[in-house]
């Protein structure tokens, strides 16, 4: 956008004295049985520029900082709004997506013109910076995380409920499948762990008045070896979601509910 | 390749529309191929906002679907097929209902009833919104419920394969796809007895917008190419609040607006000060002052004209292009909860916080009304081809009203599913007529490709995009005129010639993203001649279609409905008549409450 107005207080700490030039270091790979290896490119500053915009001018003449031409980085983009998920990667060491990674703040926070660019390393990396998370989806398969409906036609309204109980489910709604608390998690490695996301999702849909009908098939979703017993505590997801999601509640919360109704059910039998 | 005894339907395109219709026909019992060229849960359907459209009348104002019909009609300037629209606006609670069913967290009222809040183009509060990401959460909706049937095996989901052409036999009868593996360039046939196209709006042919970056309407110019009519191609709205940058338009939703958001600009131009010290006297409500009936919730297209008159007469903020959009007289908590999500987006791109100060916002490029040309029931001019969602030209009109959208998507989904069913169960399946088209179809496919790989020439493809981006832009936006227009047309005309003297500049082809580019820009060129030039032709004023030179609706020529056929030559246009067999047409004036 275009040059602050005079006196206007901003929250944001404004970039001083800006480099002439920004260096973008990628971590790159070609396919993905190929090592990788890193190529560091230079765009001129420019107010205003995020990741993505640096990647697309990148993209347009793919030279490296030393004169050798080179192929076009490749990554994932779509709604540029943090919104879809998909442009998600480790940025200066910290996973995040690219579209709301402004290089001012980049610059700020590192104090230095260069910034580094690497894929999600805890999934299969395709090609530069894109990677496979498609696992993230089949862990929604595993929790079922769907309303039961009894067909799409005309039945009405859903249940009543109170605007306090659809804020708390919507917390949880707004989770993007980005991956990042995987990433970040240290438990989780080679998928051995279904994750905080799908056991939030799982607990979105406990926390319905229809979805609760389905809870017990939930929660044994969570209780193989993948399962929720694999969390570690370390609360690393819910420091690097982008949502603020309360994921370390949902998996408090979910424990509670597996012991209260997976455990007693199962006594009761 | 023969096609299969079971009946396949293939659905193009996995956002909203996509995928009302992919559960629509799983749920009937048919198996579907769900193409798209993302992960289905990250489709262009998550960036809507605001909410949905239907006239539950909770607030008891006396809505009803008759009167969202009236609106959506009225605000499209006559120039929506009736009929349609008044099936969806009827249609509309139930699909609110369904969603709510299907677990969408919509905002509650104190009787825990779904809340609505008002939206541009109303009177009324239609809207339920589930907070400020309502696209997203029914994006959700349906891709949970989807899931289900994938793994019912129902579904087949083909995620990371993009669309290139249709498969048509001898009769021009369509029988499949090709689609392109987006990692390994793999070309596949999807046969199927009929295909749906939701493959949203083109969006990206203006450079930047609001939308995506998987809104390039490749896929619908492929279909316009091979045979597809597309209609009112040159009616495109232009979002009045959407936050520049860079890289895309961030939409700054009409929810904003629809709860008690202002739009304002100092009266004196070039006044310096900090918003927060000019008085209420100082400031010039233009909107509200001009359209006292509808104030800041006037249509699009009006507010979205009236915003870029007043910056081009020198008023927009700091002698620039933008003008403010202030929340801040509402209590942070409301918006917090009612507004969280885009005031978020706002204190990420920007970095000031809306609820201290006022936002400055600038029209956008947002929405095509028009796209393929569909009748009632959903069906193209091609037989076994379908349409829904923002890649049909239905239901909007020259205008398309806030929160309709959504319903529209919904709407169409639902019916081209039933409609491509019935038609699947009858067509004829004869080995005969099938025989050999998928190949052949396969092979025209990869010589496009292998011709574009092997081109070595000077030019560049992003630049190229740019161009043509900055030209429509300018041109073929707001205010056009006709010199201007033809300008255009002969711009991307040059273009097209310097297209075939690229070079994709990626040696290595493992998940390239320069062959596939490449190929959205050359569909990306073909529509932007239909736009461009369906707007020349055009010689009125009509919703987001305004000329100077010709500043009124023109009901005696120009009620009617552009249909561009692809040719060799370019576009050949014609003009079919609009159904207003309910609604006579009447003048639009938002400047007091609508006449009945």
């Amino acid at each position: 956008m275009t040059a602050k107005i005079e006196g206007l207080k901003t929250k944001k700490k404004v970039l001083e004295n800006p480099p002439q030039t920004i260096q973008i270091k990628i971590q790159r790979r070609e396919r993905p049985d190929k090592s990788s290896y890193w190529e560091t490119f230079e765009i001129s500053y420019r107010r205003n520029l995020n990741v993505i915009s640096a990647l697309m001018e990148i993209r347009k003449n793919p030279v490296t900082k030393d004169g050798k031409k080179t192929t076009p980085p490749v990554w994932d983009m779509s709604c540029l709004e943090q919104v879809c998920g998909i442009c998600t990667m480790v940025i200066n060491g910290r996973v995040r997506q690219a579209c709301s990674a402004l290089i001012d703040d980049l610059l700020i926070e590192s104090g230095s013109n260069v910034i580094t660019l690497q894929p999600m390393s805890k999934f299969p990396n395709i090609r530069d910076l894109k990677v496979d998370r498609s696992r993230m989806f089949e862990h929604l398969k595993q929790v079922k995380a769907w309303i039961e409906l009894d067909g799409t036609h005309d039945l009405g309204p859903g249940p009543r409920m109170s605007n306090d109980e659809a804020l708390q489910r919507y917390a949880y709604s707004r989770c993007m499948t980005c991956g990042c608390c995987l990433e970040a998690c240290p438990q989780y490695h080679d998928n051995n762990y279904i994750g905080p996301q799908a056991i939030a999702q799982a607990r979105l849909f406990n926390m319905h008045p229809t979805g609760r009908m389905n809870m017990q098939e939930r929660l044994e979703g969570l209780m193989g070896e993948d399962g929720i017993t694999n969390c570690g505590n370390a609360q690393n997801c819910v420091k690097v979601c982008p949502k603020n999601i309360p994921l370390t509640k949902a998996i408090y919360e979910t424990n509670r509910d597996i012991t209260l109704n997976v455990l007693f059910g199962w006594l009761k039998k | 390749m023969a096609v299969s005894k079971k009946m396949k339907i293939v659905v193009v395109g996995g956002g909203l529309a996509g995928l009302s219709a992919t559960m629509k026909i799983a749920e009937a019992g048919y198996d579907v191929d769900l193409i798209s060229v993302v992960p289905v849960k990250r489709s262009h359907s998550v960036c809507a906002q605001g909410g949905i459209n239907g006239a539950v009348n909770t607030k008891g104002e006396g809505d009803s679907p008759w009167k969202h019909f009236d609106d959506t009609v009225y605000g499209g300037d006559f120039l929506a097929d009736q009929p349609p629209v008044k099936r969806m606006c009827e249609m509309a609670p139930q699909i609110i209902y369904l969603f709510d069913r299907m677990g969408v967290p919509f905002s509650r009222t104190k009787e825990g009833l779904i809340d609505f809040r008002r939206f541009g183009g109303t009177l009324h509060h239609r809207t339920a919104y589930a907070g400020a990401s309502t696209g997203q959460q029914l994006l959700y909706a349906l891709d949970e419920q989807v899931r289900k049937y994938e793994v019912a095996g129902k579904v087949t989901k083909y995620e990371g394969w993009e669309m290139l052409s249709l498969v048509l036999d001898s009769h021009q009868v369509c029988r499949g796809v090709v689609a392109m593996n987006l990692q390994t360039l793999e070309l596949k046939a999807f046969p199927a007895d009929a295909v749906i196209i939701a493959t949203g709006g083109p969006g990206l042919i203006f450079g930047k917008s609001t939308n995506s970056q998987t809104c390039t309407g490749s896929a619908a110019s492929a279909c316009y190419q091979q045979g597809a009519k597309y209609a009112n191609g040159e009616f495109i709205q232009v979002h009045p609040t959407a936050i520049p940058g860079e890289d895309k338009l961030r939409l700054m939703s009409e929810s904003a607006r629809g709860e008690g958001g202002r739009i304002w600009v100092p009266r004196k131009k070039g006044d310096k000060r900090d918003p927060r010290d000019i008085p209420e006297s100082e400031r010039w409500y233009f909107l509200e002052e001009k359209y006292p009936a509808y104030g800041n919730l006037v249509p699009r297209d009006i507010a979205t004209r009236e915003i870029f008159q007043v910056c081009l007469d020198g008023y927009g903020v700091n002698g620039e292009n933008q003008v403010y959009l202030d929340l801040t007289h509402i209590p942070a908590e409301t918006l917090n909860r009612k507004l969280g999500a885009i005031l978020e987006i706002y204190e990420m791109f920007v970095g000031d916080d809306p609820r201290q100060v006022p936002m400055r916002i600038f029209p956008g490029v947002h929405y095509s009304m028009g796209g393929l040309w569909v009748d009632y029931e959903q069906r193209t001019n091609i037989p076994g081809l379908l349409a829904a969602g923002e890649c049909d030209f239905s239901i909007h009109g020259a205008n398309r009203l806030g929160a309709n959208s959504l319903v529209s998507c919904v709407y169409g989904g639902f019916v081209a599913a039933a409609s491509a069913v019935e038609y699947a169960k009858n067509v004829e399946r004869k080995e005969t007529e099938t025989n050999g088209i998928y190949d052949s179809e396969i092979k025209r496919q990869q010589e496009i490709n292998e011709r574009i790989i092997k081109s070595e020439g000077p030019e560049n493809q992003y630049k190229i995009h740019e161009e043509l981006g900055k030209w429509m832009t300018e041109n073929v936006t707001v205010i056009r005129y006709n010199d201007r227009l033809k300008a255009t047309d002969e711009k991307i005309l040059e273009l097209m010639d310097r297209f075939k003297r690229i070079s994709i500049n990626d040696s290595n082809l493992w998940a390239t993203q320069a062959l596939p580019h490449a190929r959205q820009l050359w569909n990306m060129l073909e529509l932007a001649r239909v736009i461009t030039l369906g707007a020349l032709n055009r010689n009125e004023s009509r919703g987001a279609h305004y000329k100077p030179e010709f500043p009124e609706r023109n009901d005696e020529e120009w009620l009617k409905t552009t249909i561009a056929e692809w040719s060799a030559e370019g576009p050949v246009f014609s003009y079919i008549p609009v159904d207003v067999s309910l609604i006579p047409p009447r003048k639009r004036d938002y400047s007091k409450p609508k006449e009945k």
